[in-house]
């Protein structure tokens, strides 16, 4: 089965997502989003490095290392993810807004 | 037992007592005075063993061992000098203890006092009996340890505590140049053990650094013994209870300083320049001393000054640079050791009858009510003076003839002087002391002190009178000591001028003082004291302020801007440039970091 697609389309569509992840965290104003356009970086990092696994050939054969391995960085992001919401859920009960211009309080 | 062991019984016992008293003993004071008085009565029996058993092996061993050009031993040279010395400081300092269970019966501080005075003993034995430089010198910070210890003993009182500090630090002067001396000494001959020295000393050359080796090893001397110009020390440290003063700063640790230039004859004889800055040392200090003496006012530092003035007599004897004229010395440290302890223990039963009041003006009248302790002070007295037939008149006569004989004029003419003042004050100090009646309450109450206080006196006061006869030297003291047989045949100038000074002396003292209540004679410049300790505070003070008006400008000028202002203002700086990029948008940072992080990239790559 010849497979048209090659790693170069992985990293297109990594780096788009990366920057349109990118984007959101420098763009947008509500916490929440710049939060899930954090992990839409983190996933776009992700894709890249199965993909590199991916089409790195051993002995002519694939191997499934990375795989393994995003399994153990899902699992972690989750955790972290669990953090951050914490931490907004913190933030929105003292502030009562998760807009982030709002909280500049620390600054000169 | 043999010399070995009563050596080392000797120089342990008292080290043993202070550190069992200091460590575990100190509440039971009565326990520790008795422990401290016993070992210094065993070390007294032990000297006097020491004395009859001749000569005999004592061992030594390695405390530093730098191969063949460096190696000093904790040992012993027992000779004919320092048995005689330990005679002389085991007996004065026993009398001393049973003196001072009576006199610091009330003491809060009891225990440390007879920790103090054990640990004297220690130290004291250690410069007599050390047979190197090192080790005379590392005992000799040890006796000034215990000095300070001792005159501080009374350390809330603050003129206490600065007495006991201006000796230390007096101190330190002079044994800075002891130390250079002995460095010196060791570059000469190789060899810092006295008897390698004395063998080493015949093939010297270089004489201008033999003479400033033994110049330098005097300074120890002039400090110790409190020669001028480090006389200062030692009337303030009068401070101290009396007992002290007896036994430290009359009868042993001052006359260390001669002790060590007696032990270092040798190197004396060899020098000319070197042995007569010693001899003019000794004689300007005893003139000095005796004429500052006749205007003081305080029972115990009128002795201090004639202490002062005897250790002149004492120094200018080793000055002479002769074996005779050392043996003269020593001979006179010896007589005065008893009779000048007996002066001090008079006047601390006199303190202690008249309420701890030391002025001799509030006194008066005493020999009625003390007649014990006047008789023994009399006696004392007239050893001081040196009536003849008395202890001290045959040491000094010693002295002085042979000062005459081996040629130092200058010095004589000065020591003949002091022979002239001498009794003077002394009989002034009975006189006022003693005669008429009392001045004040406290003299009209003064009561007889109980036999633990007159017993030691009245040895004492026996030392004085025949301590110089045969019988008593003899046995004790061998070779030298007893030569003075040819003072009867020359009976000549000296024994002329200095029974007139006696005479003279007296006489115009008797006159100038019976039945005044005042000082009749008032000599700022003596009672002053030549002015030199306010010199000695004005020159400290000039260099001290000097020196700090120097470090002033340094350091407000050099090390605050360099280590203060230029770091507080480039921290400063650094602040204020990156404050401008905390704006508190969360936003913005993160865009600080992406682009951070794209710019490392980009140096990284490319």
């Amino acid at each position: 089965m010849e497979s048209a697609l090659t790693l170069n389309h992985f990293l297109l569509v990594s780096g788009i997502l990366f920057a349109i992840g990118l984007a959101g965290v420098l763009l947008r104003r509500n916490l929440i989003v710049i939060f899930m356009c954090l992990e839409l970086m983190l996933s776009a990092a992700n894709l890249t490095l199965v993909a590199f696994s991916r089409f790195r050939l051993e002995d002519g054969q694939p191997t499934y290392d990375g795989h393994v391995l995003l399994f153990f960085i899902i699992t972690v992001a989750a955790a972290e993810v669990a953090v951050g919401l914490a931490i907004i859920v913190a933030l929105f009960r003292s502030r009562e807004t998760t807009d982030v211009t709002k909280v500049n309080t620390m600054k000169y | 037992m043999d010399v070995n062991t009563l050596t080392w019984t000797v120089l342990l016992l008292p080290l043993l007592v202070a550190t069992a008293i200091l460590l575990g003993l100190k509440r039971w004071s009565g326990l520790s005075a008795l422990l401290s008085t016993g070992s210094a009565f065993i070390t007294l029996v032990c000297c006097a063993l020491l004395a009859g058993a001749g000569e005999g092996e004592t061992k030594s061993f390695p405390w530093i061992d730098l191969g063949a050009h460096f190696r000093v031993d904790i040992g012993f040279l027992v000779d004919n000098l320092s048995r005689g010395m330990m005679l002389i400081v085991t007996s004065v300092g026993f009398l001393v203890h049973l003196f001072s269970i009576a006199y610091m019966k009330d003491d809060q501080g009891k225990s440390r006092y007879f920790a103090g005075l054990s640990l004297f003993m220690f130290s004291m034995t250690g410069i007599v009996l050390s047979d190197n430089f090192v080790m005379m010198f590392i005992f000799w910070e040890l006796v000034g340890v215990s000095s300070y210890i001792l005159i501080g003993h009374w350390y809330e009182k603050e003129s206490a505590a600065d007495a006991a500090k201006k000796a230390f630090l007096t101190n330190r002067i002079g044994d800075f140049g002891f130390m250079i001396g002995i460095l010196l000494v060791w570059i000469l001959t190789g060899s810092i053990f006295f008897e390698e020295i004395e063998a080493a000393v015949g093939g010297i050359t270089n004489m201008t650094l033999l003479n400033a080796a033994m110049l330098c090893v005097f300074c120890g001397a002039i400090g110790k013994s409190a020669q001028l110009p480090l006389h200062v020390w030692l009337p303030d440290a009068m401070e101290g209870p009396t007992p002290v003063s007896a036994l430290i700063h009359a009868a042993t640790m001052v006359a260390a300083g001669v002790f060590m230039l007696a032990r270092v004859i040798f190197l004396i004889e060899a020098t000319e320049f070197a042995a007569h800055f010693i001899a003019w040392t000794g004689a300007v200090t005893a003139l000095v001393a005796a004429l500052m003496a006749l205007q003081q006012n305080d029972i115990k530092r009128i002795l201090a000054y004639s202490t002062l003035s005897q250790l002149g007599y004492m120094v200018m004897a080793q000055g002479i640079g002769t074996p005779a004229g050392s043996d003269a010395g020593m001979f006179h440290l010896y007589t005065h050791a008893f009779f000048k302890a007996l002066l001090f223990l008079g006047s601390g039963a006199v303190i202690y009858a008249c309420h701890h009041q030391q002025d001799i003006w509030k006194m008066g009248g005493l020999r009625r009510k003390m007649p014990i302790t006047f008789w023994t002070f009399a006696l004392g007295t007239a050893a001081l003076i040196a009536v003849p037939f008395t202890s001290g008149f045959w040491s000094k006569e010693l002295i002085l003839e042979e000062a005459l004989h081996e040629g130092l004029t200058g010095p004589y003419v000065l020591a003949i002087i002091v022979a002239f003042l001498t009794p003077f004050y002394m009989t002034r100090l009975v006189i006022v002391a003693f005669f008429g009646k009392g001045r004040t309450d406290d003299a009209d109450h003064a009561r007889e002190v109980g036999p633990v206080m007159w017993i030691p006196l009245a040895l004492l006061a026996f030392m004085a009178v025949f301590s110089a006869y045969k019988p008593i030297t003899e046995p004790l003291l061998a070779s030298g000591y007893g030569s003075f047989s040819h003072l009867v045949e020359h009976f000549g100038l000296t024994a002329i001028l200095s029974l007139l000074g006696l005479v003279v002396g007296v006489a115009g003292a008797f006159l100038l003082y019976r039945g005044r209540d005042r000082d009749p004679v008032h000599i700022p410049l003596f009672a002053r004291r030549f002015y030199l300790d306010e010199l000695y505070i004005g020159l400290v003070r000039l260099f001290q302020d000097g020196v700090a008006a120097f470090l002033d400008i340094v350091d407000r000028y050099i090390v605050d801007p360099l280590v203060a202002r230029l770091p507080a203002l480039s921290a400063m700086a650094a602040g204020q440039i990156l404050r401008v990029f905390q704006i508190g948008n969360v936003q913005v940072y993160a865009y600080f970091f992406g682009a951070a992080v794209l710019a490392l990239v980009f140096y990284l790559i490319l």
